[in-house]
């Protein structure tokens, strides 16, 4: 009986229901496939939170402890899964607090729609209750954002902002909606947007540029590779991979560029940058052609740019015309999501053998490893370094778990020594450097993809940022493992005011609250480590838990993270201690 | 590189917060904006803004990469003012009094093609239209007068060359 009446229902629907704005929300959130978002209540939200209650079976809200955290779980789900992450938030502080995981994502080229509720528009301009300005607040650091005064509006604008997220050059979304127009109804109908005549996703390709790149691929003697995350957002990996195979091109990534080429693939060089690795930074300035594929030459990867790359010939394939000759000039530039311009190029480059060219590199590396990498992972010095216990993680994870970082010291030795077998892997805030991102990120990203191992690393000082967010743990029992390097400072401050500062160590000694009793508050299985012999067996037993896990290791103090190229100075100038 | 003034000409859909949008893009990177208006262009419900700033021209490349990555921004040029036809409108409040037994001032207003928009016993109020260095020129003369308000319109200009706004609009409307 019931299942035919739910059939003859169906058949009597008509092309639109009539529905309040606030279920359209909802409704919309559905149409576009999401299945989790983030979020915080408050007043100017509540309807759409009224319509979560009777929606909880389709759509799975988790409910952060700050709305920053849900901003950065939004971010560590679209990370991870490629998908547009989603967070919602009320008006006024609700939104304000919003700002830093936008900005991170619109730097960061990361897919959002943050949902915003407004005060009533007849209160608007007025001063209102929790009533800000979000529109306008977050209008640098948004691909696009709008305010919703009609029910009406919201398929459209809706469809919108997931168009708009996804597309093209990700980035985040704002929608504000007042509080009227999400009770007012709406005859309901969604249609998924497939264009804006204003804006142009993808620029035009353009073969003879293509011809020329690979003409100067061709004839290199010294080619050389530098990735970026833009082959992640593009899905080219299995292109990138294809291309370095045949024209047998070493390749270095960026660090949002890390895990789209398997970290153990002979041609993978390591990483560029302040704190990269050694040769690819020295044969920066070395290599005839320099090849940048989907990444944005910042200014932590390039370093002095009146002594960057000047001896090369620069194709810089790019999808965001913006990008081209922003920091460096491109002598090829090809325009074009690399997962079509890299098929292309792949056609045209020739199979090449480049041996002595790999033998700078390794003779670099050999040099790098004997003053840096030996002492990081040596076993007999004093307490523990933080890259002993990336190597531990890597151990038991095989280069399979997702591993998120927050900023500092640790993230660089993350960066730098954390093994990856598949792509998506790797979860950090790059470009903001936000502080605070890893736990709440490491929540999302755990929940994009629930069958693989999410370990968060983060330093003493970021974990405090949003440790509240253990409470989101503790009540969604997402089983995210949490290591913390606890060196009891604001390392990378610390190290810049060590070498560049007199050793003046103004306010970065953190002293600390006992970790494992905050952990074990919010009934999280947790340990600490402070020697070394314990260290293996301690990972282990975090990495093989089927529940959430806190492992705090106490690391070496004042550690500085090797190599460097300060502030000005050339990536050909880069230190060794 | 040498900085002069570059009229940035942007055509874009008319939505709310767009000036705000685009406004941001110069704050960002510290540039002043010298003048703006923003007016209907040739193309039905498009609007055109006419930004003029002094910068060079690797600055105003980038600011215009920029604009034209916003969603709403249909298209975004700059120009050197050699390829723009270009006007401002200046509005000069006189005091009557001052004004009214010099016969000079007669002359002067003719001489510069400006024009007498109103007369009041108390006031006059004249209108020029031309380049910057005109409207300069008569608030020097109109000074000894005692002008009691001045203001002047933001830049409006024209390129020499085609702009084909429409042509792009329905190169949008085949391929989608």
């Amino acid at each position: 009986m019931e299942v035919k009446t739910a059939s003859f229902e169906k058949l009597a629907t008509p092309a639109t229901t009539t529905v309040s704005g606030a279920e359209a929300v909802i409704k919309c959130l559905l149409e576009e496939g999401v299945e989790t978002i983030y979020g915080y209540p408050g007043g100017a939200i509540m309807p759409v939170y009224d319509e979560l209650y009777k929606y909880q079976k389709e759509i799975h809200h988790v409910l952060t402890r700050h709305e920053q955290g849900a901003t950065h779980a939004a971010q560590g789900y679209a990370r991870v899964t490629g998908k547009v992450g989603v967070a919602v938030a009320t008006s006024g502080p609700g939104a304000t607090n919003l700002v830093t995981g936008i900005a991170d994502a619109q730097i960061d080229s990361t897919p959002l729609v943050c949902i915003t509720g407004q005060v009533g528009s007849h209160l608007l301009g007025s001063d209102a209750f929790q009533e800000t300005d979000i529109v306008g607040i977050s209008t640098p650091i948004t691909k696009w954002n709008y305010q919703i005064t009609k029910a009406e509006e919201i398929p459209e604008i809706i469809a919108r902002a997931f168009y708009i997220a996804r597309s093209g050059r990700p980035g985040p979304v704002l929608i504000d909606i007042t509080k009227d127009a999400q009770f007012a109804s709406l005859e309901f109908s969604y249609k998924k947007c497939s264009g804006i005549r204003s804006y142009k996703p993808e620029p035009e390709i353009s073969m003879p540029q293509l011809e020329k790149a690979a003409e100067a691929i061709n004839s290199a003697k010294k080619p050389f590779i530098i990735f970026g995350q833009g082959v992640i957002l593009g899905g080219a990996e299995q292109l990138l991979k294809q291309l370095v195979e045949k024209t047998d091109i070493p390749a270095a990534w960026t660090i949002l560029g890390l895990s789209a080429l398997s970290t153990d693939h002979p041609l993978n060089v390591g990483m560029v940058g302040m704190h990269g690795n050694y040769a690819p930074n020295m044969l920066t300035n070395e290599c005839d052609v320099l090849i940048a594929i989907g990444m944005r030459f910042d200014d932590r990867v390039t370093g002095n740019l009146d002594k960057y790359a000047k001896q090369a010939k620069v194709i810089h394939l790019e999808i965001d015309p913006s990008e081209i000759d922003k920091n460096v000039k491109a002598d090829i530039p090809v325009l074009g999501n690399v997962n079509k311009t890299l098929a292309l190029l792949l056609d045209l480059v020739k199979e090449k053998e480049h041996k002595a060219w790999h033998q700078e590199f390794k003779d670099l590396y050999d040099i790098e490893f004997d003053k840096i990498i030996k002492n990081d992972l040596n076993a007999e010095r004093g307490k523990i370094g933080m890259a002993e216990v990336i190597d531990e993680i890597n151990t038991c994870s095989k280069g399979d778990a997702v591993i998120v970082s927050d900023v500092g010291q640790h993230q660089m030795v993350t960066c730098r020594y954390s093994k990856f077998n598949q792509t998506r892997s790797k979860v950090t805030s790059g470009g903001l450097g936000t502080m605070g991102f890893a736990l709440p990120a490491a929540i999302g990203a755990k929940m994009g993809v629930p069958h693989r191992e999410v370990v968060a690393v983060i330093g003493d000082g970021g974990y405090q940022m949003t440790i509240q967010e253990l409470g989101t743990i503790f009540q969604t029992k997402v089983p995210v493992k949490i290591v913390i390097l606890n060196n009891g400072f604001l390392g990378m401050v610390r190290q810049w005011q060590q070498l560049f500062f007199d050793k003046r160590y103004a306010s970065t000694e953190m002293v600390n609250p006992d970790f494992v009793t905050i952990a074990k508050g919010y009934h999280i299985k947790a340990n600490q480590v402070t020697e070394r012999a314990q260290l293996a067996d301690a990972v282990k037993e975090m990495m093989e838990s089927k529940e959430a896990y806190f492992l705090e290791v106490k690391v070496e103090q004042e550690e500085n993270v090797f190599p460097m190229v300060p502030t000005g100075a050339a990536v050909s100038e880069i230190l060794l201690e | 590189m040498e900085k002069k003034n570059y009229t940035v000409s942007i055509y874009t859909e008319n939505n709310v917060g767009l000036l705000s949008r685009i406004a941001a893009i110069f704050l960002k990177r510290h540039i002043n904006i010298e003048s703006v208006t923003v007016s209907k262009s040739e193309v039905e419900g498009v609007m055109r803004f006419i930004i003029v700033v002094q910068v060079n021209e690797e600055q105003v490349q980038k600011v215009v990469k920029q604009i034209e990555k916003q969603i709403e921004v249909i298209k975004a040029f700059y120009h050197t003012d050699e390829e723009m036809i270009y006007q401002e409108t200046a509005l000069y409040k006189v005091n009557s009094s001052e004004f009214v037994g010099d016969l000079s001032i007669q002359d002067f207003i003719k001489g510069t093609n400006a024009r007498i928009v109103t007369v009041t016993p108390k006031f006059f109020v004249i209108e020029k239209t031309g380049k910057r260095s005109e409207t300069d020129s008569l608030y020097e003369k109109l000074k000894p007068y005692g002008l009691m308000q001045f203001v002047r319109s933001g830049t409006i200009a024209v390129t020499k060359e085609e702009m084909q706004i429409s042509k792009l609009l329905e190169q949008f409307n085949t391929t989608n």
